[in-house]
């Protein structure tokens, strides 16, 4: 199972969870919708095709497309490989989504938690980031 | 700006004591900024009646005064909806985040 998200009228920005490890992704999902609730567009994943730590550009995209909203969506990541591979992800989008996804430069746990908290007020793509990555110092 | 200043006008307040077992951290924090994200006044947080006062939206800000279990939390707030807003967050913090019997494990 994985990602699964409950689907607002694109109202707010949607979040995307990934890691090297579906545990970690889903954790990290479990944490947003237990702390913020069910407002916001939500999806992850993680892991490689053959089940080991790792990301693929093929699940991101469709994280990217459970998790979307018109507002955009915003991907937090965890180490180095879910970050070229979103973006690769994020490169391979629509013409008219362009500029509506952006990677986050947050923890993933807590950048999660934090940017789902801001869309679920209904905030821009650009101030969930920007209140995501405020984390980003301490 | 959300939050900013409203020192300089008619500001209704309101205060109340954190009895929270987990004091204000990330889950009351998350759900006090959502609450306070509903109202259209600016809304401010302290941790004491001369502050310093932070943006009660603002999660981040929230979750960075760290307020421990027993800390009186004042709030103020200007705008329309300044006296609703108040009234709502502090009976949330009365209310023990609707957490009662469920802290284990939080925070």
């Amino acid at each position: 199972m994985s990602g699964q998200n409950k689907r607002e009228p694109n109202g707010n920005v949607g979040i995307v969870i990934v890691s090297h490890s579906p545990d970690v992704a889903k954790g990290t999902a479990e944490m947003v919708r237990q702390m913020v609730g069910e407002e916001v567009p939500l999806a992850f994943c993680g892991g490689n095709p053959d089940g080991g730590l790792g990301t693929s550009v093929e699940a991101i995209l469709a994280a990217i497309d459970r998790a979307w909203s018109d507002a955009g969506v915003a991907i937090l990541v965890d180490l180095g490989g879910a970050e070229t591979n979103s973006e690769m992800a994020i490169e391979m989008q629509p013409e008219e989504r362009a500029g509506k996804i952006v990677v986050c430069n947050a923890p993933i746990v807590e950048g999660a938690v934090i940017a789902a908290t801001e869309a679920s007020g209904g905030a821009s793509l650009d101030t969930v980031r920007r209140t995501a990555e405020e984390l980003s110092p301490a | 700006m959300a939050g900013g200043d409203i020192s300089g006008g008619k500001a209704i307040a309101g205060s109340v004591l954190l009895t929270h077992e987990v004091g204000l951290h990330a889950r009351p924090s998350v759900k006090l900024t959502k609450l306070a994200k509903t109202f259209g006044a600016a809304i401010q947080l302290g941790t004491s009646a001369d502050g310093p006062w932070i943006d009660a939206k603002s999660i981040v800000k929230v979750m960075a005064a760290k307020a421990p279990q027993g800390t009186t939390l004042h709030f103020r707030a200007a705008g329309l909806d300044a006296d609703e807003a108040v009234a709502a967050l502090v009976a949330l913090v009365e209310r023990d985040f609707d957490e009662a019997g469920t802290q284990a494990g939080h925070g």
